[in-house]
């Protein structure tokens, strides 16, 4: 017990370290499928948060979602809807509840839950207990998110 | 509480004409027509009509498989050829010593998996099963090059044939935990099989046109690595995909997903040996 317990507060400690101020993935606090706070306490950058989209290992969003503004890219996903003018459909706080856990928004839903780190089952080991994306790229993300404008 | 986009109504609509979205073409093998869509079996809920992975393939992709001379799997059905012919273990016999025409396993492709003495079988077993107790061998590796070259040149005597596995009786129980398997998502992306190839075939993932994930036309050579890959090789490589461990090929559970695939796929002709990419 007293070894386990040590290993509890070395991994907590680790964890805090490194993301002082970050939401941790399961203290998110979601309101009708939105995430009013951010959860990082820097401002999301929307350049990295296009990066992050497109990029296979991060967000791969463009596997499901089709985006203009992503022309260099040659395959765009249908799987879910265009990205096109996502931010006249959606408020910043519901589009930061969406990429956190979409199945708080989306019941059901095909798209990942990019920020939580448990209630999946037979993670491979490397991806055990972690998140897909850190908050950065969440915020980073959303604030990209919110650029996608056509109105 | 729970809210969808307008879009998402628009789009529940337009999936089922999503459905058509591979193309009609027929597929003709040296000069045989192979049934590529059928009715889906009454056990499927949500699926109208199937089809064979290679509807959904490109026009280059789909061509190799139309004639055996540019069929790449082609090579590996030789060395298929080669293996049944060579002596091996301490009874000094090779599968041709006792299996004397080939053309006699025309007809197994279409039933396997099945139930045998209580236990889920698939055609690696059958062959691993004559390796060790008959020619007194070593089993094979159930995705190694001599195993899938072995079942290609078996899975090829049954070629045009429909899938025809049988599920109820004794297999009752494996075809229901395959039926579980397929529905439960695994994976830090938390992705059930049914996500993607009943929900979504028929639209692109990323470079990647969906089917409906069927086996008849297995073992496939996929032109990503140029070999031929297992049934259980796929499903391994599907889980790895959504951050999932696999279970173990030629284990029980992906056992019971194959009978469950296969009888997903009944009325569909075997192709063995596929293209993919
Ligand atoms: C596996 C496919 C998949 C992936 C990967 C995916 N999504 Fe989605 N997404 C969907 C689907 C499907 C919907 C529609 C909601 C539903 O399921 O009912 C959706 C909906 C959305 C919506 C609402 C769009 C609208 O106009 O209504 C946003 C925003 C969104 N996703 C953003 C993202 C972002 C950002 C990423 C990457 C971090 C991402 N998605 C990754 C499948 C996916
Ligand atoms: C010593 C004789 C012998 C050798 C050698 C042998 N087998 Fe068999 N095999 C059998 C017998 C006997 C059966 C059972 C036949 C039956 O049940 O109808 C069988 C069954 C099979 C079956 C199942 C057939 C069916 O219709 O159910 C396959 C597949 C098979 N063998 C493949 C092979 C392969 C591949 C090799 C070489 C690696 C091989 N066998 C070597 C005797 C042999
Ligand atoms: C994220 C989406 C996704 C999930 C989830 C998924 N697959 Fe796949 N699967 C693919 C893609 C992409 C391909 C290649 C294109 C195609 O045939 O759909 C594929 C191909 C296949 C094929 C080959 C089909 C053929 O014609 O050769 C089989 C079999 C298969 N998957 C089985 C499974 C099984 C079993 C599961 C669940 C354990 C699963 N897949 C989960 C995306 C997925």
């Amino acid at each position: 017990m007293k070894h386990a317990m040590g290993f509890a507060a070395i991994a907590v400690f680790g964890a805090s370290m490194a993301f002082a101020e970050d939401v941790k993935p399961m203290a998110v606090s979601f309101a009708d499928g939105s995430v009013e706070a951010a959860l990082t306490s820097t401002a999301g950058d929307p350049a990295n948060g296009r990066k992050v989209f497109a990029n296979r290992k991060q967000g791969n969003c463009l596997a499901c979602h089709m985006n203009a503004d992503l022309p260099e890219e040659s395959f765009h996903g249908e799987v879910g809807p265009p990205m096109d003018g996502v931010a006249d459909r959606w408020t910043k706080a519901e589009l930061r509840g969406i990429v956190t856990n979409s199945k708080m928004m989306f019941e059901g839903t095909i798209m990942p839950a990019f920020y939580v780190d448990s209630g999946y089952e037979r993670p491979l080991d490397e991806f055990a207990g972690k998140s897909i994306l850190t908050a950065q790229q969440v915020e980073d993300i959303v604030a990209y998110l919110i650029t996608l404008k056509e109105d | 509480m729970m809210k969808s986009a307008p879009w998402v109504a628009l789009v529940a609509m337009g999936f089922g004409g999503a459905a058509v979205a591979q193309d009609s073409k027929a597929l003709n093998v040296e000069g045989t027509a192979l049934v590529t869509e059928a009715a889906a079996p009454s056990h499927m809920e949500n699926v109208d009509t199937i089809y064979s992975g290679w509807r959904f393939r490109s026009g280059e992709t789909q061509a190799l498989q139309t004639d055996d001379f540019d069929n790449p799997a082609m090579v590996f059905v030789d060395q298929g050829i080669d293996q049944f012919g060579k002596i091996d273990g301490t009874e000094g016999k090779a599968c041709s010593s006792c299996h004397e025409n080939i053309e006699d396993f025309a007809g197994l492709r279409p039933q396997l998996p099945r139930v045998q003495d209580g236990k889920l079988v698939s055609m690696e077993n059958l062959v691993n099963t004559c390796r060790t107790e008959r020619m007194g061998a070593e089993p094979w590796k159930w995705s190694g090059g001599q195993m899938t070259a072995v079942t290609a040149l078996i899975g090829l005597q049954s070629r045009g044939m429909p899938i025809d596995v049988a599920i109820d009786g004794d297999a009752a129980p494996f075809w229901e935990k395959g039926k579980e398997l397929y529905y439960t998502r695994v994976g830090q992306l938390d992705m059930s099989c049914s996500n993607c190839h009943e929900d979504n075939y028929g639209t692109m993932i990323r470079a990647d046109h969906l089917s409906q994930g069927q086996i008849n036309g297995f073992p496939t050579y996929r032109l990503k690595n140029a070999k031929l890959n297992s049934t259980h090789g796929r499903f391994k490589g599907c889980m790895k995909n959504i951050r999932a461990t696999p279970f173990a090929e030629g284990g029980d559970e992906f056992k019971a997903l194959e009978l469950y695939l296969a009888s997903r796929g009944q009325g569909l002709a075997v192709e063995s040996p596929s293209v993919r990419n």
